[in-house]
C-alpha cells in the first residue's frame, strides 16, 4: 500500500480513547462509523447543533418540494446511534480550548476530549449586498435555513435567485414546485460556464427556461431593497432594473465554516490547513469535509473540496488512519454527479469549462437537445481525460478503471455499450454517439460488448 | 388554466358518478316472489323453501338489508329444524341469500340496468380519463412527486384515511355480505351476458371495477413516467394481462362451458388450484381442461424457476400479476407508505414465509386427502380451507391487500401475505441473475430509492456503501431507480458471480479499503 507512518505519533492511541467530532455530516459520520468498525473500545461522541440526527443535506430540497419528509433524508434510522455506541450531543460548540482538551457548549456540560476531529461543514456566501439582512432573503444550507425558506415563501408571488451554480438552480426548481415564478439571475454569460464547455451551459439554459424559468444570463445583483417594515420588496440589477419579489435566494456559492476557529491557535486560510493525513497544526486535532483546506492538494485537485463524496472519503480515510497505520488521502480520478431539474448529469475525469491544446474535445448531442456526450483527451497520445454526460447514465466503475489506466479514448467510445448504466429498454445512444465519433474523426470503430454466457445452461455455471 | 378546469370537470364527473354508485344500494324496492324463487333454487329446494318462505313471498322491502334478513331468518329456521331432528340430508348447505336477493331488487335500478352502468361506471371512467390524461402536459418528462407529502390523500391525512375505510368496507361487503351490493352487480349483467352469457356475480362485478382501476391508473402510470420506457412497458403488461387473462379469458372459458380460469394465475397465490372441485373441474373438461391443469403444474415447477432465474421475479410481480397490478397502477399514488424500518422487513419475514408453510401444507394434506379417497382427513381439510380462504384469501389479500393501500402502501399483501411471493423471492434471493447494481460512489444518500420503494426495502442502505441491491421482496418495479437524481441504480440481470458481494467497494477512495 502507499507508504505510513507508525500510529503512535499521530495520534493518541490508549484504550477506550475519547474521540470527540463536531459536526453530524457525512464527513464527521463517516468518519464515526469506519472508527467504530476499527476501534470498538474507544469512547466516541458526535456533536452538532443542527439536528439531532444525521441527515442527508443534498435531499434538504426533497422535503421543501414534497418529496420526502424529514425522516426520509436521515440515511439510518435512530437506533441506530445507541446500538453502535455513537454518543450523539445535539448543543452548539461555542469554544475549543485545545490547551485543556475541552470544549464549551451553549446549553450543556464542557466535554473534554482526547482525540477532536472538526467536521464543521460550510456556510453559505453573502457578498455584502445592501439589504442582505432583510427578512425573506437567505441561502441554503442548513435545516434552519429550509425552515426559514418554508416559512419565507408562505405569500410569495415572485422570487428572485441570485447565483447560477448547482445550490442556485435547486432553489429555482424548489420554489417552482410550488408554482411560484422565479428569476434566475447569472452573473456568467451561460449557467454554470466557469465549470461546464458552452455547449453543456446552453443545453442546461435550454432545459431551465423549458421550467417555466425567467433565467437572466450576465445579470448581476446590485441591491435589495425594504419594503419598510424590514422585508424585502424588490431586487435591483446592475442594468438598474427593479424586479419586485418577496423573496430572495441568495446561492453564491458556499464557504468552510470556521468562525469558531478564528483567532485561535488553529492554523486556517480559506479552510482548516491540513496536511494529506488530515492533521492540523495541532497535536491530536483533525479536520475533514467541506471545511478543509489542503495544504498541498492532491494532484488534479483544488485545495478546497466542498462535495459530499470528499467528505465521505476524508470520513474513511481519517477513520483508518486513527485506527490503524496513517496513510496519506488519494483520491483516485474524481467524478461528481447532479441533477439540473429534469436532466441528470454525470461527470468522470476532468471536464474544465475550456482547454488548450493538445487536450482535444469530441461532444455529441441528441437531437431532443436533452442529451449530451462529451470526451477530453489527449490528442497525441489519445487517453481519456474526462467525460461528460447529460440526460444518461454511466458506470463509475467502468471510467474509473478506464481514467487510472489511460485508456485511449478509441477504446472506450468502442466500449460503450458496457460503461451504459441507463435502464433497460432505453433507446440506446452510443450507435449514434459512434457515427458522430467516426465521423469526426475518419475512424470506423465498432460498439464492443463483453461477451457474456447466456443461455439455460448458465445455471448450473456451464 | 383551461386544461386545469377541464381536469377539474373530469374530477367532478368522477366523484359525481362515484355518488351515484354509491345511493344506488339504497334505491328500489325488494320482493321476492314465487317466480323469482324458482328461478334461483333447484326445483327440490324450491319445492321446500316455498312454503317456508310463505311469510315474505311478495312483501315489500325498501332495502337489501331488510329483505336479506328475513330470509336467512326463515331460511335459516328451516335449516335450524333439521338439525335439531338430526335430518342432516334434509338441510340445505346452498346460500341463496345473494341470488334471492339480486333476485328480488326491483324498481329503478333493475329496469335501467343499462343506463345507469352508463351514469356511473362509463361516466366515471371518463371523469377519471378527463382528470387523467392533460396531466403534466406542460411539463418536460421527470420526476412527478411534487407535493406528494403534502396529500392529505397520499399522506395518510383525512381523505387518506376514509379513502382506507371506504375501501376496507366495499371489501367486506363484498366477501361477507355480498347481498347488499346486489344492485351494483345488477349493472354488469348485460356486460356478463355479454361476455359469459350468464347474469353477474358479485366476483363478476369486481372483476370489471378491478380490471377498469387497473387500465385507468394504467394511462396515469403513462403520463407520469412519460419517457420512461421501463415503466411505461411495465404498466402495458400488467393492463394487458388483466384485460385478457384475467378478465375477457376466462369469461370466454365460462361461455364455452369450460371451468372459470386465469390461465397466469399460479399456484400458492392460485390457493385452490388443487382443491378437489377444481381438479375434477380440470379433469372433466376435455384437453383444455387438462390443459389447465398441466400448464398450471408446469408454471409451478418449471415457470417460476426458470423465469425468475433468468429475471427475477419481476418477470411476474409487477409485469403479469393482476394483485400487482393493481399495486402497481391504482396503488401507485400510495407506494411511498409501506414501512421502511428493520423492525417491518423482520415481520415480513416471518410472516410471508409463514403464510408459504400454511399455504403449502394445506395444500399437501389436500392431494394426501385426495388420493386416499377423503378416508383419512374426511371433512378436516374443508375447515382447513375455510380458514385459510377467510384468513388469507379474503382478509388478508382483499381487505388489507387493497383496503390498506391509504394507509401502508399498495404491496401490504404481495410483501407481508403473497405466499406465490415468497416462493418466487427465494429464488430471487439464492438463484437468479437479477439485482439491482449500484453506481460505483454516486450516492449521496438522499432516500428517493427508500421513499418510493413500494416493498419497504431500505435501497439507500445499500446503495450508499456501494452494495448491490438481492432482496427476496423486490418486486422489480423499477421506481427506486426511476427516481434516483444521480443515476445509481439499474435493475440488471447478469452473472451470478459478483451479484452478492458482502463487504463492498465503493469507487473512488484509492487511500484506503473500506468495511462498509
Ligand atoms: C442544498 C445543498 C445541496 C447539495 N447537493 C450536493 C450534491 O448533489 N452533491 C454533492 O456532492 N454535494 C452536494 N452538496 C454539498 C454537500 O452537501 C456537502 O459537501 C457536504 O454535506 C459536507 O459535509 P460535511 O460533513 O463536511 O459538513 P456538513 O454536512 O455541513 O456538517 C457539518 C455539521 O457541523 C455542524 N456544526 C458546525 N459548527 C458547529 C459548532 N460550532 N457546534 C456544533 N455543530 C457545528 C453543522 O451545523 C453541521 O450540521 C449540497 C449542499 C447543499 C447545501
Ligand atoms: S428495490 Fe426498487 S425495484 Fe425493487 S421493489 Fe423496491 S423500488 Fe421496486
Ligand atoms: S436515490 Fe440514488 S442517490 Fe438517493 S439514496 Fe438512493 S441511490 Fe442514493
Amino acid at each position: 500500500m502507499i507508504e505510513a507512518k507508525p500510529i503512535g505519533d499521530f495520534c493518541i492511541n490508549s484504550r477506550g480513547r475519547r474521540i470527540v467530532i463536531i459536526g453530524n455530516g457525512i464527513a464527521g459520520v463517516t468518519c464515526a462509523r469506519q472508527l467504530r468498525k476499527r476501534d470498538s473500545a474507544a469512547q466516541i461522541t458526535i456533536i452538532s447543533g443542527e439536528t439531532e440526527h444525521f441527515f442527508s443535506r443534498t435531499a434538504l430540497m426533497y422535503i421543501y418540494m414534497g418529496h420526502m419528509k424529514y425522516a426520509h433524508i436521515k440515511p439510518y434510522e435512530d437506533w441506530f446511534w445507541e446500538k453502535n455506541r455513537l454518543n450523539l450531543v445535539h448543543d452548539w460548540v461555542t469554544h475549543i480550548d485545545f490547551e485543556q482538551k475541552q470544549l464549551q457548549l451553549q446549553q450543556q456540560e464542557p466535554i473534554a476530549y482526547d482525540i477532536l476531529i472538526l467536521a464543521l461543514g460550510s456556510k453559505s456566501n453573502k457578498f455584502g449586498w445592501p439589504g442582505q439582512e432583510l427578512k425573506g432573503v437567505q441561502g441554503l444550507y442548513s435545516y434552519q435555513d429550509l425552515e426559514s425558506m418554508e416559512a419565507n415563501t408562505q405569500s410569495c408571488a415572485r422570487a428572485v435567485v441570485v447565483g447560477g451554480g448547482l445550490i442556485g438552480i435547486e432553489m429555482a426548481e424548489m420554489l417552482r414546485s410550488r408554482n411560484i415564478p422565479v428569476t434566475f439571475l447569472v452573473r456568467e454569460q451561460e449557467f454554470w460556464d466557469n465549470v461546464l464547455p458552452q455547449e453543456e451551459a446552453k443545453l442546461v439554459g435550454r432545459h431551465i427556461r423549458e421550467h417555466h424559468i425567467d433565467l437572466r444570463l450576465g445579470a448581476e445583483l446590485d441591491k435589495i431593497l425594504d419594503d419598510g417594515t424590514g422585508k424585502v420588496k424588490a431586487i435591483v440589477t446592475k442594468d438598474g432594473e427593479e424586479i419586485p419579489c418577496q423573496f430572495v435566494g441568495l446561492a453564491v456559492g458556499v464557504s468552510p465554516n470556521i468562525d469558531l476557529l478564528r483567532n485561535t491557535a488553529l492554523e486556517v486560510n480559506k479552510g482548516i490547513l491540513v496536511d494529506e493525513h488530515f492533521a492540523t497544526n495541532i497535536p491530536d486535532v483533525f479536520a475533514i469535509g467541506d471545511c478543509v483546506e489542503y495544504r498541498t492538494p492532491p494532484p488534479q485537485r483544488r485545495p478546497v473540496e466542498q462535495v459530499w463524496y470528499t467528505g465521505r472519503m476524508h470520513g474513511e480515510t481519517l477513520a483508518h488512519n486513527l485506527a490503524h497505520q496513517p496513510v496519506p488521502y488519494k483520491p483516485g480520478p474524481w467524478f461528481n454527479s447532479a441533477k439540473f431539474l429534469d436532466i441528470e448529469y454525470q461527470t468522470y475525469g476532468q471536464v474544465p469549462s475550456t482547454w488548450e491544446k493538445p487536450t482535444g474535445s469530441f461532444y455529441w448531442e441528441h437531437p431532443d437537445g436533452r442529451k449530451c456526450f462529451r470526451a477530453l483527451f489527449d490528442e497525441e497520445k489519445r487517453t481519456l481525460l474526462g467525460i461528460n454526460a447529460f440526460g444518461m447514465r454511466l458506470r463509475h466503475e467502468f471510467f474509473d478503471e478506464a481514467l487510472r489506466n489511460g485508456t485511449t479514448v478509441e477504446q472506450v467510445l468502442e466500449q460503450l455499450p458496457t460503461a451504459n448504466f441507463d435502464p433497460e429498454f432505453y433507446d440506446k445512444l452510443y450507435p449514434s454517439i459512434l457515427q458522430a465519433f467516426n465521423q469526426q474523426f475518419g475512424t470506423s470503430l465498432q460498439p464492443r460488448k463483453k461477451k457474456e454466457k447466456k443461455g439455460i445452461l448458465s445455471i448450473f455455471g456451464l | 388554466m383551461h386544461m386545469k378546469m377541464l381536469q377539474k370537470l373530469g374530477l367532478g364527473i368522477f366523484l359525481a358518478a362515484l355518488l351515484l354508485f354509491n345511493l344506488l344500494l339504497f334505491m328500489g324496492n325488494f320482493r321476492l316472489t314465487e317466480q323469482k324463487l324458482q328461478q334461483v333454487t333447484s326445483p327440490e329446494n324450491y319445492e321446500i323453501l316455498r312454503p317456508e318462505l310463505e311469510p315474505i313471498l311478495g312483501k315489500t322491502y325498501s332495502t337489501s338489508f331488510a329483505f336479506s334478513q328475513d330470509f336467512k331468518k326463515y331460511f335459516g329456521a328451516y335449516n335450524t329444524r333439521q338439525q335439531e331432528n338430526e335430518q342432516w340430508d334434509r338441510v340445505i348447505w346452498d346460500d341463496y341469500t345473494f341470488a334471492a336477493t339480486k333476485a328480488a331488487s326491483e324498481g329503478f335500478v333493475a329496469n335501467n340496468k343499462l343506463l345507469l352502468l352508463l351514469l356511473t361506471v362509463a361516466l366515471g371512467t371518463a371523469g377519471a380519463l378527463l382528470n387523467i390524461l392533460p396531466k403534466y402536459r406542460d411539463e418536460p418528462a421527470g420526476i412527478k412527486h411534487n407535493s406528494v407529502m403534502f396529500s392529505s390523500n397520499k399522506s395518510r391525512g383525512v381523505i387518506g384515511i376514509i379513502l382506507g375505510a371506504y375501501l376496507i368496507g366495499i371489501y367486506v361487503l363484498l366477501y361477507w355480505f355480498p347481498e347488499f351490493i346486489v344492485n351494483w352487480t345488477l349493472l354488469v349483467d348485460p356486460l356478463s351476458q355479454l361476455l359469459s352469457g350468464g347474469p353477474a356475480s358479485q366476483w363478476f362485478l369486481y372483476g370489471t371495477i378491478y380490471t377498469l382501476a387497473i387500465l385507468v391508473m394504467g394511462v396515469r402510470m403513462f403520463r407520469k413516467y412519460r419517457g420512461n420506457k421501463y415503466q411505461t412497458l411495465r404498466t402495458s403488461s400488467v393492463m394487458f394481462f388483466q384485460l385478457s387473462f384475467a378478465f375477457l379469458i376466462p369469461e370466454i372459458l365460462v361461455l364455452l362451458n369450460k371451468p372459470w380460469h386465469d390461465f397466469k394465475n399460479i399456484w400458492p397465490l392460485d390457493y385452490t388450484f388443487f382443491y378437489d372441485y377444481r381438479v375434477d373441474g380440470f379433469l372433466n373438461s376435455g384437453s383444455i381442461g387438462m390443459l389447465m391443469f398441466v400448464w398450471g403444474i408446469l408454471l409451478i415447477i418449471l415457470g417460476v424457476p426458470l423465469m425468475t432465474y433468468f429475471y427475477g421475479k419481476r418477470w411476474y410481480c409487477s409485469w403479469v400479476c393482476g394483485c400487482g397490478g393493481l399495486a402497481e397502477t391504482a396503488g401507485d399514488p400510495y407506494r411511498h407508505l409501506s414501512d421502511k424500518s428493520l423492525n417491518a422487513w423482520q415481520v415480513e419475514r416471518w410472516m410471508v414465509h409463514g403464510v408459504l408453510v400454511f399455504a403449502v401444507v394445506m395444500t399437501l394434506l389436500t392431494i394426501v386427502n385426495y388420493f386416499s379417497g377423503f378416508e383419512l382427513l374426511g371433512q378436516w381439510t374443508n375447515t382447513l380451507h375455510e380458514w385459510y380462504g377467510f384468513l388469507i384469501g379474503a382478509a388478508f389479500a382483499g381487505v388489507v391487500g387493497v383496503g390498506f393501500y391509504p394507509l401502508m402502501g399498495n404491496r401490504v399483501w404481495c410483501r407481508f401475505g403473497c405466499p406465490l411471493a415468497a416462493y418466487l423471492g427465494l429464488v430471487q434471493r439464492f438463484k437468479s441473475r437479477f439485482r439491482i447494481t449500484t453506481n460505483g460512489g454516486q450516492c449521496i444518500s438522499c432516500g428517493n430509492c427508500s421513499t418510493y420503494c413500494e416493498m419497504g426495502i431500505d435501497v439507500r442502505w445499500y446503495a450508499q456503501r456501494g452494495q448491490n441491491i438481492v432482496r427476496a421482496s423486490c418486486v422489480g418495479c423499477g421506481v427506486c431507480a426511476s427516481v434516483c437524481p444521480r443515476g445509481v441504480l439499474k435493475l440488471e440481470n447478469g452473472p451470478e458471480q459478483q451479484r452478492i458481494v458482502d463487504i463492498p467497494i465503493l469507487t473512488g477512495n484509492e487511500s484506503v479499503k473500506v468495511l462498509s
